[in-house]
């Protein structure tokens, strides 16, 4: 037997002793899926437990050295360890912000002391992180932003306000960007961490079209944040804000996956609409249309393999996470324009008990902030049209 | 295993790039077509594919082929694509050797493909658009079968040595039981051949069956159980195509995106401007896709996989999809000059028009992919 064929009789092993049954049930609300944070209250035994099983192991974030929390495994261990999760159905252990996108950014660019003092805590769930950026004038043209960090010797002073904070009321830290130099846009900005309990630091969630408030407005009022939690050079974040964003962007590309298990939308339109005497969809028009956007999410799910693929071998194009990103949510949008056309009526009702409390139109709104957040559809069409194709200057 | 190319795979693809552009490029397609050329290829082209080794890539090393893969195979079929070569490569050192894998016949024609000097066609089709039914009669005779039938969108086969035609020995079209893969003779009596050329310039045949006689080892494989031979073909013509159409919509958009760099209006180049921008990057992300498909497939089937059958289609409608937006943005984004004869853009157009058509459209293998999925 090969290492890595005895690697994956030993992990399959491991996961089929440590995975509780819970954890492999479909991941169907919020709820399901968790977060870590020192708050762990609203978190199901099973979940705590796996989370933890997981986190010793540091197989939360597999391919993170073993320093600093991760679990040491080379690229072709941890594509092993995610197939034979993804075989016995085992549910992502923790999914966060310090995870997707945090420590990649300081696994390049944080200090010795940074990753040692943060990087464990993110991998255990132990600290839930919510990302500072846009601003209500910094939106596409992020670099824009006008919150102010003044250096008062041995701190910075934050003053401002950020927009579109992604669970900022439940987030333990921020990782923010803040404008050090109010007369150079781009070499004016630099990435600070900050704990939320800091005084000075409010939230207030934004009420949004799907009736649920996951992103909040977040001001800061005389903040007093420590000088060792600049990360990278001062005036010089922007390098690490973009890294950052290429790391979010492939997360959120993530959703035009649509998940394991049963179709949902193949099987949502079966149920209200059904099948004819030869086995299809009662419906050929919209029978149609979701086989062809099924060829595209099948399509979809190989690019995700193959730029994954890529990534860890050091090949893809820098700039190759917002096609990614672009693709990805474009695809989810259209995936929940046709389960609504599916649901029919039925899937309009907004508090039914029948829907669980209207759970697909909800999330079918939500999906329309997939191509804005992270930077807009259009803002990946430049990057691309920019830094892959190499067309001119506007 | 990664889903990009490995590195002799890199190697494979760097040396089809060179020849294909240095023996095959756009101009010769073109030259063909004006010259009016009978054959519709070069025959000393086919023999120069043998000579790098190219014709064996799928034959086993046992029947003295290079005995790679699908992937292998493809990136040879990219080059084809991306420089519009006619080729007898698909049909006959792909598909035909796919079919003829562990019969009676892989003996007999392999020699001949090893030496670029066989060319094989496909007589699958029987209608304008590409069904799983099978209709053409073969019924017993004598020693062998009469074949009574029709079938059309037959690649080269006016030319071709060896016709592999799939037939009806038991049951009615739609049935899956009762194929039967024959291998007929170019010059069997009673078999009437009529070459037409298509949009693109190549040359398809309509072939009429009037009760043409075979030996009983005409049979590829087993009587009534000709849809393992035949899936084993159209699995590889699927994907190949797929992979050709790959290199048509890449040639096409990277000549756009070229042009868009170097043509000035209003006086600024049309690249800087957003709305061009924007399509330029969309169709990039499509074809990005295509491309992940397109290796997906390659690598499940030289895997063996039961999954493979759904990439295939996955594959081949995807990228019937994403090239399609390719040659359309094409000529668009040319203006004037993309409508002209004398622009090559015009050609990629026809071609994937062509590649998009054979062994199944976008429609046919999402319709295929839903059955499987029970929907």
């Amino acid at each position: 037997m090969s290492d890595l064929e005895q690697f994956r009789a030993e992990t399959r092993a491991w996961l089929e002793a440590n995975c509780p049954p819970e954890m492999r049930e479909p991941v169907r609300t919020e709820k399901d899926a968790v977060w870590g944070g020192r708050d762990q209250s609203e978190m199901t035994p099973a979940q705590k437990l796996w989370m933890d099983r997981m986190g010793a192991r540091g197989w939360t974030v597999p391919d993170w050295p073993k320093d600093y929390g991760g679990g040491g495994l080379s690229a072709a261990e941890t594509k092993i360890l995610r197939e034979e999760m993804a075989k016995l159905r085992c549910r992502n252990p923790l999914s966060s912000f310090g995870i997707s996108m945090l420590g990649p950014a300081l696994l390049k660019y944080g200090n010795e002391a940074q990753k040692k003092e943060h990087l464990p805590k993110i991998a255990r769930g132990e600290i839930r992180w919510c990302q500072g950026y846009s601003e209500p004038n910094a939106g596409s043209d992020l670099a824009s932003l006008a919150t102010k960090a003044e250096d008062k010797g041995d701190h910075f002073l934050v003053n401002g306000q950020k927009i579109w904070t992604s669970y900022a009321n439940k987030a333990d830290w921020i990782f923010c960007l803040v404008r050090t130099d109010p007369t150079n846009k781009h070499n004016g900005i630099s990435f600070v961490l900050f704990d939320m309990r800091t005084p000075g630091v409010s939230t207030k969630p934004i009420l949004l079209i799907s009736g649920y408030s996951p992103f909040c407005e977040t001001f800061f009022d005389n903040v007093k944040v420590p000088k060792e939690n600049l990360v990278g050079e001062l005036n010089k974040g922007w390098d690490v804000a973009k890294y950052l964003l290429g790391h979010e962007r492939e997360m959120i590309s993530g959703m035009g996956l649509g998940g394991g298990g049963k179709n949902p939308l193949i099987e949502g339109a079966k149920k209200t609409i059904g099948l004819d005497d030869d086995g299809r969809l009662a419906d050929p028009l919209l029978r149609g249309q979701i086989a062809l956007f099924e060829v595209r999410a099948r399509a979809f799910a190989a690019q995700s393999e193959r730029f994954i693929d890529e990534l860890k071998a050091g090949q893809a194009h820098p700039a190759q996470p917002s096609m990614m990103k672009y693709y990805g949510t474009e695809l989810n949008k259209a995936r929940y324009e046709l389960m609504m056309a599916a649901g029919g009526s039925d899937q309009l009702e907004w508090e039914s008990d029948a829907t669980e409390h209207g759970r697909e139109v909800r999330a079918w709104l939500r999906t329309k902030a997939n191509s804005i957040e992270g930077g807009t559809s259009e803002v990946q069409l430049n990057i691309i049209a920019k830094r892959i194709l190499n067309l001119p200057g506007a | 295993m990664p889903l990009f190319l490995n590195d002799e795979q890199t190697m494979l693809r760097d040396t089809a790039k060179d020849f294909v552009a240095e023996h095959a490029p756009v101009s010769h397609m073109r030259k063909l077509r004006d010259d009016n050329d009978a054959t519709g290829f070069s025959r000393d082209l086919w023999k120069q594919f043998a000579d790098m080794g190219f014709t064996g890539i799928l034959i086993g090393e046992d029947h003295g082929g290079l005995g790679l893969g699908h992937v292998e195979a493809g990136v040879v079929l990219e080059e084809i694509g991306r420089n519009l070569s006619p080729s007898p490569f698909l049909a006959t050192a792909v598909a035909a050797v796919e079919a003829l894998k562990g019969t009676d016949h892989a003996q007999r024609w392999y020699p001949g493909i090893l030496a670029g000097e066989t060319v094989a066609a496909l007589a699958i089709d029987e209608g304008a658009k590409h069904r799983t039914a099978v209709g053409l009669k073969a019924e017993r005779a004598g020693n062998g079968f009469r074949l009574t039938g029709k079938k059309q969108f037959v690649t080269h086969g006016h030319v071709a040595d060896l016709l592999i035609v799939a037939a009806r020995t038991a049951g009615s079209p739609d049935d899956e039981a009762g194929v039967t893969l024959f291998a007929v003779p170019k010059d069997a009596a009673k078999l009437t051949v009529t070459p037409e050329r298509l949009a693109d310039a190549s040359l398809a045949a309509r072939l009429e069956f009037d009760g043409v006689d075979v030996d009983a080892d005409a049979v590829i494989g087993e009587v009534d159980a000709g849809r393992g031979p035949l899936g084993r073909l159209l699995r590889a013509g699927r994907t190949g195509a797929a992979a050709e159409m790959l290199g048509v919509g890449g040639g096409a958009m990277d000549m756009t995106v070229n042009y868009l760099k170097e043509r000035k209006q209003f006086g600024t180049l049309i690249g800087s401007f957003q709305a061009l921008q924007h399509r330029a990057a969309h169709l990039y992300s499509e074809m990005e896709v295509a491309r992940a498909a397109v290796l997906k497939a390659q690598q499940l089937l030289d895997a063996g996989d039961d999954k493979a059958d759904a990439a295939v289609s996955v594959a081949k409608a995807m990228t019937g999809l994403a090239t399609m937006l390719s040659v359309q943005e094409g000529v668009q984004m040319h203006g004037g000059i993309g409508m002209t004869d004398e622009y090559d853009i015009g050609f990629y157009m026809k071609r994937q028009r062509v590649l998009a058509e054979m062994f199944g459209d976008a429609n046919f293998h999402a319709d295929q992919l839903a059955r499987a999925a029970g929907y």
